[in-house]
């Protein structure tokens, strides 16, 4: 049935979309265009409820409930990925400045310990 | 003899038990030990600290990979610092064998050497350890082009311009991988070293669960 393609389809695009890097401005324009297409849908849905249930029949789906479903299915699998990544650089973000306040620290205690020798090269500047 | 050009980098998290006698095994032949305290709750950096060790702290728990990238920026601060030396904290490595590794490095002129539990047959891991760490060492191998016989071990001696060109961005325990994969990268000079490790009931206890395997795996494929 065409609603199994399109679902699996959409499921594998999402986990190729996990693991790709993210183009982040693109993507960003990506998920507002999605975002954009679905209030539109759902503006349309609530106005003409079988409009929902003639798609439905057309991909296959019995009823235009069982498409909503579906389609929450891969929208909180797209959420799940997005956030994930989001996450993830969040984290990152974390570590570096985390790492940064602690070399600072130990730099501070070193150049006090030794007061003769300044800390060993200076500060130095960015950080990989 | 003491050898004040190999730091020892060590990353720290609630080994307030053991991390005292690690660093006092250390001193006598490594002078700078640093410690990477990530934000234990047990005491262990002051420990640590009286010890003898140099200890950075994070302010909060990052993981064993960002507390490595951490202490391995802080050693290449010193210009003194002239091969780092990567220690675990739980007492699992001998110092003799760290001793050997830079021996090795400096006589045949190596940017990297890597401990291998499985170069001979001192180390008796147990069939489960065995058959997680040769699958990890299988994905390493695969994912690096390198041919390495373990992985995850951590004891390593990597050379000034070999660590200057780590940059670990897996702050959890995949970075035993990325490390092998930046290290193999940089195209240096590398050797395997045979190396002991002490699976005292204290390390087995503390030691990698099997599930933990798992969070690896996702960790690597998933970035």
């Amino acid at each position: 049935m065409l609603i199994q393609i399109l679902l699996i389809a959409a499921i594998l695009v999402i986990g190729f979309l996990v693991i790709r890097n993210p183009g982040s401005d693109s993507h960003l324009a990506i998920r507002r265009l999605l975002l954009l297409g679905f209030v539109v849908a759902a503006v349309l849905s609530v106005l003409f409820p079988q409009w929902l249930t003639w798609v439905a029949t057309l991909i296959g789906v019995g009823r235009g409930t069982d498409l909503l479903l579906y389609a929450l299915v891969v929208v909180v699998l797209v959420f799940i990925a997005t956030q994930y990544r989001a996450n993830v650089e969040q984290n990152r973000r974390i570590t570096q400045l985390a790492r940064r306040i602690a070399l600072l620290e130990a730099r501070e205690s070193e150049s006090r310990a030794e007061p003769t020798r300044h800390s060993p090269d200076g500060p130095t500047g960015g950080q990989g | 003899m003491p050898d004040a050009e190999s730091w020892v980098v060590i990353p720290l998290y609630n080994e307030a038990t053991v991390i005292g006698d690690v660093i006092a095994g250390l001193l006598p032949s490594f002078p700078n030990v640093v410690c990477v305290d990530d934000g234990s709750s047990d005491g262990s950096a002051a420990i640590a600290e009286a010890a003898g060790a140099r200890v950075v702290r994070h302010p909060v728990n990052l993981g064993q990979g960002a507390a490595l990238q951490t202490g391995i920026e802080y050693a290449l601060e010193h210009p003194s610092a002239r091969y780092l030396v990567t220690f675990d904290a739980d007492g699992q490595h001998r110092v003799d064998d760290a001793v050997g590794m830079v021996r090795r490095a400096r006589e045949a002129d190596l940017s990297i050497v890597f401990g291998s539990r499985f170069l001979d047959d001192r180390t008796n891991p147990g069939l489960i350890k065995r058959v997680i760490l040769k699958t990890a060492v299988w994905v390493t191998n695969k994912s690096t082009g390198l041919r390495l016989t373990d992985a995850h071990n951590g004891l390593r001696v990597i050379r000034r311009d070999a660590a200057e060109r780590v940059h670990l961005k897996q702050d959890r325990m995949a970075h035993a991988t990325e490390i092998v994969l930046q290290l193999g990268n940089t195209g240096l000079a590398w050797q395997e070293y045979p190396v002991e490790l002490l699976y005292t009931d204290y390390s087995k206890a503390k030691g990698q669960s099997v599930l933990n395997s798992i969070n690896i795996l996702v960790d690597l494929v998933v970035r």
